[in-house]
């Protein structure tokens, strides 16, 4: 008991003096989440409304595929993008195994079938008739869509919220891509396993309070955008 | 040169036909009602004249231009008309907002869209709230914003769907004149749908009955309600007596029409003699007494009341006559006369309260 006490006053410490260590890791962990997330909306939320506002065979069978990933296990991505850009992979040649490039295409192929699931219940959930009133009152295509998207703008963002929750919080796609690399590759979740094992609770537990702290705000922020 | 034809237009969904052969033009400054009963095809129609569909097969011509020809045409057509959805559908965003969306589509200059986004909002007297969210709107509400949206645009055509349906009396009074102001205001050529035939009557200067994806009938309201063409019209414009028969004689315009059982109705109709028709008669001119009186009009028979029913200030009454006969007549001569169940009456009508359609 008196060692975990040590441990999180130790780790309060580290976090108020701006430990550099403690710092980096933060900074790395939010730049790489904070990309795949912005990359993967970027890709999936025209991908979304493509999906949702065009009728083909196989939609319903498509969708149903996409929500079954929501909970793929990130080390078979980890697998699946390890295979990818491993020397002997199809990809190899780019050399980016073990790089935050490489965490960052992870993180997106993680990510997008939550992003692209919501982003189609969140256009579902828009009224039938407000595309229509939008086109009769003289909106072009393009002009429709975004305002299908203004409507469902807070389902949106409560998708975006999720799917950085789950990309920021994931451990094993990062430890098998990213290498846990000191000072390259190494975030929040592969730090705190390794110090862990290592038996250097205190950088993992001020690690961890930072994690949850950011779970924390995004809570809050996706509470009070559902209540709108 | 009509504004709007369609010609031969036909839709359908699932291989069910929706709108048979429809064929209407309507001019510049028209005010055209297209009144039918639910599920008539009265939305389908004017999705089909805002472009927002395309028809199964026929032609749609705005301005003399076929509109069936390209989507851009179709876009730049869109933009020249608005169309009022039925329920009425607001953004989730603030009053002023939802109303300034079509000028900003058409890329309005912000000073110019200021001033006519601010006149509209005067003229739906919502001035005060423009800054509220749209969606926090009642039903009544909600639709002046609707239909301010639309005509904020300056569009040449309105299209109205049951801009009232749903909605308590006084609101949709409120609506009805906001049409009204709309009319002479801006002159705007305008298509409504209805299924309250009284609200075509009074707002429109020409009506269309659309029954059964078909049009029956057009022509001005007055027309359309008192000599109805076919026996669908006629139940639809709530002509409550519709009674079967054959002419048996016609004398200088006045025909006998026999509903058989010896009875027989006067008539104005040039139909021949042997001509299977139908006598429709309006409820409200049938005059209920209790004796036999001495009158002007042709047509009187005695019968035993079976129903009463109260609707409004008037009591709908049913008279077994040997054939059955519905009268309108106010709740006070009700009263007063003693009109109840078993009541014997004599109910009299004149030979021009009768229209007579050919049975097709």
């Amino acid at each position: 008991m008196p060692e975990i006490w040590q441990g999180l006053i130790k780790a309060i410490e580290l976090i108020v003096t701006l430990d550099p260590e403690v710092m980096s890791i933060a900074g790395r962990s939010l730049t790489i989440s904070v990309t795949a997330t912005l990359l993967a909306a970027v890709i999936c939320l025209p991908l979304g409304s493509l999906i949702h506002f065009n009728r083909f065979i196989g939609k319903r069978t498509l969708i149903n595929l996409i929500q079954t990933f929501y909970s793929i296990p990130t080390v078979i991505v980890g697998l699946f993008v390890f295979l990818l850009f491993s020397r002997a992979g199809p990809l190899g040649g780019l050399n980016l195994l073990f790089t935050p490039a490489v965490m960052i295409i992870g993180q997106m192929i993680l990510i997008a079938p939550i992003l692209l699931g919501l982003t189609v219940s969140a256009f579902s959930g828009v009224d039938k008739a407000i595309p229509d009133t939008a086109r009769s009152l003289g909106a072009s295509d393009f002009q429709t869509v975004a305002v299908v998207l203004k409507e469902a703008r807070f389902a949106v963002i409560a998708a975006i919220l999720l799917a950085f929750g789950r990309a920021i919080s994931e451990v094993g796609l990062a430890l098998m891509v990213g290498g846990n690399i000191r000072g390259f590759t190494r975030v929040f979740t592969t730090a705190i396993s390794l110090e862990t094992s290592k038996g250097d609770i205190e950088l993992s537990i001020a690690l961890g309070i930072i994690l949850i702290l950011i779970a924390l705000i995004i809570n809050i922020v996706l509470n009070r955008l559902q209540q709108r | 040169m009509p504004l709007i034809e369609t010609v031969d237009l036909c839709q359908k969904y699932d291989r069910r036909d929706i709108l048979k052969n429809i064929n209407i033009r309507i001019d510049k400054g028209e005010v055209f009602a297209l009144i039918g009963p639910t599920g008539a095809g009265k939305t389908t129609l004017l999705r089909l004249v805002d472009l927002l569909e395309m028809p199964a097969s026929g032609k749609i011509y705005f301005d003399g231009r076929d509109a069936t020809e390209s989507k851009r045409v179709r876009f730049e057509m869109r933009r020249r008309m608005a169309f009022v959805i039925q329920k009425p559908i607001v953004f989730n965003i603030s009053i002023y907002d939802n109303i300034a969306y079509g000028l900003k589509w058409r890329g309005v200059k912000k000073s110019s869209l200021c001033q006519k986004v601010s006149s509209i909002l005067e003229m739906i007297g919502l001035s005060a709230y423009q800054d509220r969210n749209a969606r926090t709107l009642s039903g009544g509400e909600a639709q002046r914003v609707a239909i301010a949206r639309a005509i904020v645009t300056e569009p040449e055509v309105l299209l109205l769907d049951e801009p009232t349906a749903n909605l308590d009396p006084l609101s949709a009074a409120k609506i009805e004149e906001l049409i009204t102001s709309i009319i002479h205001q801006y002159g705007t050529t305008i298509i409504m749908a209805t299924h309250d035939m009284s609200q075509g009557q009074r707002l429109a200067n020409r009506i269309g009955v659309l029954i059964n994806g078909g049009i029956l009938q057009t022509g001005d309201p007055r027309e359309v309600f008192t000599s109805p063409k076919s026996r669908e019209v006629a139940e639809f414009v709530s002509v409550d007596n519709i009674i079967d028969g054959i002419i048996v004689s016609s004398e200088e315009g006045i025909v006998a029409v026999d509903i058989g059982g010896n009875k027989i109705i006067e008539a104005i109709s040039s139909y021949p003699v042997g001509e299977k028709v139908y006598a429709c008669v309006r409820p409200e001119n049938i005059t209920l007494t209790l004796s036999k009186t001495t009158s002007s009009a042709r047509n009187s028979f005695i019968g035993q009341i079976t129903q009463v029913v109260s609707v409004g200030p008037l009591s709908r009454i049913e008279i077994n006559c040997g054939f059955r006969l519905v009268a309108l007549v106010t709740k006070r001569s009700a009263e007063e006369l003693g009109l109840e169940k078993g009541r014997q009456v004599y109910a009299t009508f004149k030979a021009t309260g009768v229209h007579v359609l050919r049975e097709n």
